[in-house]
């Protein structure tokens, strides 16, 4: 079927679209006036993403503005203005600098959507110390592999958490320093080696100044995963702001007067870049709630906050469109202006339903946790052709490459498809995978970043999705490997071999599907099944672990003993196998 | 249906989805989300295969209102479960 485009009135809600006309800015686009938005540090100092996010607006007019409101599972409300918000990461800027925790060194966050984890994060990057955060749905397994990977130094968690999952671990991670729990005085007094949160912060002193800072300095590390080998730990240096900042100016469409919501969890990339970071550098209001997606809760939210921002993700689009229109009728969703989604591509229905549901296309757009921030988009002001990602930022070069002979020829023959590549230089680009020289190599070539994804670009200059060029799966908007999964299921004693694959899925895009073969002692049972995938979700979480478990006779292999996952993706499909001419005894 | 049957059946298809719960462990007060390390398509598959095991239709937007156990009863009760 095709869709046809969706043309833009000039204005939306008596707003302009910052960019206009995309060709021109374009055009006219250089880096350096993108640098030239954001203050640096005082007396030359450098850059530092705290200070552009909260100390330059709590400094000037911007100072009694609504930066975050945090909205309570149990409808608690919580605001902090820039000012609040520039006290209480000076104080916990102060706590790690007492504890002792310095420039470079990583803490990690594991927590919901609580207010705490954005006070640390910003205070830790105030600090010079690097950033990293631990989706709050991860089981032990991948928390123990990212704090372990990353030479994690302090950990700050709730008691609750802690108790689940880190507790057991605590033995195994010898770079853990230091432990800050959020919880009552009480139950930290019981845990052995922790410290309590509040009680820090409250003893903090919170005047601060932050020490220079090279833009190349490191700030964010975010976990990804790949085919295979252990999660990669995406390194991002402070002059990934001016992206951050240049993105939600054009992408987002940020505006002085918007209210913003980022429904992502700072546990992933976007979360962080525009659940934390963008909104801020341009000193307006960001709305977190701590709940998880419930359709009606949501459009309370847009209808009461008065977003007019909301960037929010396919799988969500979809689960609305399960809950129907009719319900949207009820709440008076004027204010909102711009919708915006990541995580997977957007299929064109959803697009579409937006504009019936509220009157607004949504606009998809492309990145990945490498790029730092986004990089292909659909605008304001552009008309939007229904399933494609939209076209490159200014000061990104996109383009369709295929790799031949070890040579990268660019595809200049439009719709063909290929791997989407992009022009290394932008700020937020990854600076490396830490402590992984190698795989980090292996994603340039021919001047040119890899990105894994197939896409074509049609005769306009609008990219489209294809599919990914690996294994990595990519459930509701989260990439998971298929090795950290197969690797836990090895670790049961009945299980032989394993392979994992996405299995398509209408609302979460792909579910984790696994394949086990036996040991020769156990047999396929339903209570066998289930005892794999309680083993799975009690050690990965259920973010990671497998929705379906089948039993195989064998997992099919090549010679080489590398897992033909697209075999058993196409076998669960019912496609044909394909080429099978490396397939182990064939 | 009784109240009791109606909470073994909803414990019985959690446990399908989520067998490293303890049923006894749960607190019929308190969101099944914030006891059970569920993600929003386990909870939607939780929907779904109380809907296949009792036959009665949920629709989408009454989600919120089976959150915790004792919801799951009220409502099911009330939709002569």
């Amino acid at each position: 079927m095709r869709w046809e485009p969706i043309t833009k009135p000039r204005q939306i809600r008596n707003v302009a679209p910052n960019m206009p006309d995309y060709a021109k800015a374009y055009a006219e686009f250089s880096w350096d006036k993108a640098r030239a938005q954001l203050d640096g540090l005082p007396g030359r100092r450098g850059l530092n993403i705290a200070h552009e996010a909260i100390d330059r607006h709590a400094a000037g007019a911007r100072r009694g503005h609504l930066a975050l409101r945090w909205l309570g599972r149990h409808g608690e409300v919580r605001d902090f203005s820039y000012a609040d918000l520039h006290l209480l990461t000076n104080r916990f800027a102060n706590v790690l600098r007492k504890l002792g925790v310095g420039k470079g060194e990583r803490v990690f966050l594991l927590a919901g959507r609580i207010p705490e984890l954005y006070v640390s994060a910003i205070g830790a990057i105030k600090n010079g110390s690097v950033f990293c955060p631990l989706f709050s749905a991860f089981g032990p397994e991948p928390i123990r592999q990212r704090i372990g990977i990353g030479d994690g130094r302090v950990l700050v968690t709730t008691v609750a958490l802690y108790k689940r999952k880190v507790a057991e671990l605590r033995a195994s991670l010898p770079s853990l320093r230091h432990v800050l729990l959020i919880g009552s005085e009480q139950q930290i007094r019981e845990i052995p080696d922790a410290h309590d949160f509040g009680q820090l912060m409250n003893e903090a002193d919170s005047r601060f100044e932050i020490a220079p800072t090279d833009p190349e300095d490191l700030a964010l590390l975010h976990f990804t995963s790949g085919t295979t080998g252990t999660p990669k730990g995406a390194m991002h240096v402070h002059q990934a702001v001016v992206a951050h900042h240049m993105t939600g100016y054009y992408a987002l469409d940020f505006h002085p007067d918007d209210v913003f919501w980022c429904t992502a969890d700072p546990g992933w990339i976007t979360g962080t870049s525009y659940g934390i970071i963008a909104p801020l550098t341009h000193g307006i209001t960001s709305i977190i709630d701590e709940s998880d997606f419930d359709a009606e809760r949501w459009y309370g939210i847009l209808q009461d906050q008065k977003v007019t921002v909301w960037y929010t993700a396919p799988t969500a689009v979809r689960m609305m469109m399960k809950v129907g229109t009719e319900v949207i009728a009820k709440y008076d969703l004027s204010r909102l202006r711009f919708i915006a989604s990541v995580g997977e591509p957007l299929n064109p229905e959803a697009v579409v339903w937006g504009q019936k549901a509220f009157g607004l296309p949504i606009h998809d757009n492309w990145w990945q946790t490498e790029t730092g921030g986004i990089m292909i988009a659909n605008y304001a002001s552009m008309d939007i052709r229904p399933g494609s990602m939209g076209r490159p930022l200014p000061g990104i070069e996109a383009a369709i490459v295929r790799q031949k002979a070890g040579a990268v020829e660019v595809v200049t023959d439009s719709g063909v498809e290929g791997e989407l590549a992009l022009k290394p230089g932008w700020p937020s680009m990854f600076r490396g995978y830490l402590h992984e020289e190698a795989r980090y190599r292996k994603c340039f070539a021919g001047g040119w970043y890899l990105t894994g994804d197939l896409a074509r670009c049609d005769a306009d200059g609008y990219f489209w999705f294809v599919g990914r060029a690996d294994d990595v799966i990519k459930s509701s908007g989260h990439l998971i490997g298929p090795f950290e999964v197969e690797s836990i299921l090895l670790e049961h004693p009945a299980v032989a071999e394993a392979g994992v694959i996405g299995k398509p899925d209408e609302v979460a895009g792909e579910v984790v599907k696994a394949f086990v073969s036996l040991k020769s002692s156990f047999s396929p049972d339903e209570q066998l099944r289930r005892d794999l995938l309680g083993f799975t979700r009690k050690r990965l979480g259920a973010a990671v672990a497998p929705k379906e478990i089948d039993f195989v006779a064998n997992v099919p292999k090549t010679r080489s003993g590398k897992i033909m996952r697209r075999l058993l993706k196409a076998r669960e499909l019912g496609l044909p196998e394909g080429d099978v001419s490396t397939l182990e005894g064939a | 249906m009784t109240d009791d049957e109606i909470k073994a059946l909803v414990l019985s298809e959690l446990g399908k989805i989520a067998p490293e719960t303890y049923p006894s462990q749960i607190d019929p007060t308190v969101e099944l989300r914030e006891q059970v390390d569920l993600d929003s398509m386990d909870f939607l598959n939780l929907m779904i295969a109380i809907n296949e095991a009792t036959g009665i239709e949920i629709p989408e937007a009454d989600y919120p209102q089976l959150a915790t156990l004792d919801g799951c009863v009220r409502y099911l009760r009330s939709r002569k479960a």
